[in-house]
């Protein structure tokens, strides 16, 4: 549960992976959001925009839009790239010069004060593995919820199915911001148990509660083909078994969506872990950044890098993934 | 695995129906309930019951009931009927926060609605290294939110030496006081707010442009269309659909914003960036400590106004799925 994502799209579709995905998925309104590379093309130009190859050969318009798509790509270097290497440089750089003249590249050479001061004083490395804790609970947690989930909702559907699914699509209408305060109730004083409040548990369950993810899940496995599951029946395979083997297998390109989606969520909530996990123990980076606003600013930006890095390693390595979920944020689906 | 042999018995399914479980017409004993899966369908059901239970339908019934309490979360509650929601009508702050809001909400869609818009279709139009732009136009999007601001709060130094005005500086403008000016604080947050956010937007719009027809760029040249009125005739209609799901997500993100009013004034300058969910939290948790009705009210306040948002994207993204 995060109360700052709020801006994160309650719908999408399953992402369409290279590869085996095509072919699990038959539902033509599945194959419409693989985008039209993956159809057969009906242009005689398969991936064209509103520019045609004729259009490409005029001098004028070739000059006109080669200036603009230059225009842009020093817009993105300048706008998106430049804030994150002026903090890569900020990390290594003095903290007298990062203040007296930030614009000015190793004034008086580089230094790794900042890196060593971030890392053995305050402990970057420590709050770091507590997000990776966090992380891998919530992910576990909304796998578990999801797929089990979607499993009862879209395969097993027993009677009250229907009802169970309604009660869940309802909580899509309920903002983040409701749940805030009787959540935080709810940890403080469970029914049964100690407070929650510093366990990691606080942040790992509620994080299972995504009306979104099973959604997708359930739609994923809707598509697929439900032969598959009679001709498992008939071979004696009982409900657990067509979970295991049939069902979980055919749905990697779903799980992985669902999976990239819960880590990089955990990675940026903070008002949550914020209000419940205070303990230096098992705070994570992100709350611990927050508390670290006023110490030396050459620490402050070597910490900011590090906990940037691995975010932006998984984007770079699992590109495709990301921007294909981004764009799934806004398929016309309901 | 031995009770679910029975479910293997079943004569198979009608054609098109895709069925696994046949249901039965009548209610049997639990033991028939069982040996048709019953059992293992609710085993299935034990987590999304359990987790959902517990984290979101209780919370929402506990949120009407907390909004009907005086409690401080230790001492037992005391009901107080509408006293919490006339708390909040007679709340000073109250104007101030709903234009704060809307103001963030409106600046936000200003600066983060048409920039991302024309930067995909130029990108759409690229025949190579599409890659490459869109994982520039996202990168901003990865960096954790924290990280985003903490470094942007940086960037506002107000200083003559600070990042934005030695840049400014150098083309003889500034320095200005960013943060710590009322009037410049609440663009201040949103330019930093779009940053964050514009990739998202950017690439929600490629896959959009993506499946625009070839068909209809084909029609339009046979008649004869330019560049232009390709852009402006073709692809703008199709694009109707998305630029509405974008704008109401972008409302309902933005009426909830509290990281950036939060970490980077904490709602000053003189409460000139406190927003709706900035006083729910204050009212809660920080300075006017533990009003955990008063809270609830108004979160319960504006989750009403964007049920009702979400509620008519829901509606528009089914008929535009159906057809």
């Amino acid at each position: 549960m995060t109360t700052t994502d709020a801006a994160t799209p309650p719908n999408a579709l399953p992402g369409a992976m290279p590869g085996s995905a095509a072919a699990a998925m038959p539902s033509a309104t599945l194959a419409a959001t693989f985008g039209r590379r993956r159809r057969k093309p009906t242009s005689n130009e398969p991936d064209r925009g509103a520019l045609s190859n004729a259009d490409w050969r005029r001098p004028a318009v070739k000059h006109t839009w080669r200036g603009m798509h230059l225009a842009l790509l020093i817009l993105l270097l300048l706008w998106c790239l430049g804030p994150l290497l002026l903090l890569g440089k900020f990390a290594f750089t003095p903290t007298q010069d990062i203040l007296a003249t930030p614009m000015k590249i190793f004034p008086n050479g580089p230094t790794l004060d900042n890196v060593d001061q971030a890392w053995n004083r305050y402990h970057i490395g420590k709050f770091f593995m507590n997000t990776v804790w966090f992380a891998v609970g919530a992910w576990f947690c909304q796998i578990l919820v999801a797929t089990t989930g979607g499993f009862v909702l879209s395969v097993l559907r027993p009677r009250w199915a229907k009802l169970l699914n309604w009660a869940v699509l309802a909580t899509l209408f309920v903002p983040a911001v409701v749940l805030l305060i009787p959540l935080y109730k709810l940890i403080v004083h469970p029914p049964i148990g100690d407070s929650l409040i510093n366990n990691f548990f606080a942040v790992w369950l509620p994080a299972g509660a995504s009306a979104f993810n099973v959604v997708l899940v359930a739609r994923f496995f809707d598509s697929l083909p439900r032969e598959i599951f009679e001709a498992a029946r008939v071979d004696g395979a009982g409900p657990f078994r067509l979970f295991w083997h049939i069902v979980l297998p055919m749905s990697k390109p779903i799980i992985g969506v669902v999976s990239v989606f819960a880590v990089i969520a955990s990675w940026k909530d903070f008002l949550w872990p914020f209000l419940v996990l205070k303990d230096q123990k098992v705070m994570p980076l992100s709350v611990y950044l927050q508390s670290m606003a006023n110490v030396d600013k050459g620490t402050l930006m070597a910490a900011l890098a590090i906990a940037t890095l691995i975010p932006i390693a998984m984007f770079l390595v699992f590109q495709r993934m990301f921007l294909r979920g981004a764009g799934l944020g806004g398929a016309v689906k309901g | 695995m031995t009770t679910d042999n029975a479910v293997t018995i079943a004569p198979p399914p009608k054609p098109g129906s895709f069925q696994v479980h046949k249901r039965s017409t009548t209610r049997g004993t639990p033991l028939t309930w069982t040996r048709r899966g019953g059992l293992s369908a609710l085993i299935f059901a034990l987590p999304i019951l359990f987790i959902f239970g517990a984290f979101s339908w209780w919370p929402i019934i506990s949120a009407f009931i907390m909004s009907l309490q005086k409690t401080n979360l230790t001492d037992a509650p005391t009901w107080v009927g509408l006293d919490n929601f006339r708390a909040v009508f007679a709340d000073p702050l109250l104007p101030t926060i709903i234009k704060n809001t809307a103001w963030f909400a409106v600046l936000a869609l200003i600066f983060g609605y048409p920039i991302p818009l024309i930067g995909a279709v130029l990108m759409s139009e690229l025949r190579k290294r599409k890659g490459l732009y869109s994982v520039f136009a996202y990168l901003p999007v990865v960096v954790p939110p924290v990280v985003a601001v903490l470094l942007w709060k940086f960037f506002y130094d107000p200083r003559p030496e600070g990042v934005f005005n030695t840049v400014l500086g150098w083309v003889g403008l500034g320095p200005y006081p960013w943060l710590a000016d009322a009037t410049w604080a609440m663009p201040s947050l949103v330019l930093e707010a779009t940053w964050a956010a514009a990739g998202g937007t950017v690439i929600i719009y490629l896959a959009a442009l993506i499946s625009v027809p070839a068909e209809l760029y084909d029609a339009a040249e046979v008649d004869g269309a330019s560049v232009l009125r390709k852009v402006w005739h073709v692809t703008m209609p199709q694009l109707r659909g998305v630029l509405f799901i974008t704008l109401i997500l972008q409302i309902i993100g933005t009426a909830q914003v509290f990281l950036e009013p939060f970490l980077f004034t904490n709602g000053g300058p003189n409460h000139a960036t406190e927003t709706i969910m900035l006083h729910v939290y204050n009212l809660a948790f920080a300075n006017l400590g533990n009003n955990f009705g008063q809270a609830t009210a108004l979160s319960l306040l504006l989750a009403g106004f964007l049920a009702v948002m979400s509620l008519v994207y829901f509606r528009l993204t089914r008929s535009w799925s159906q057809s």
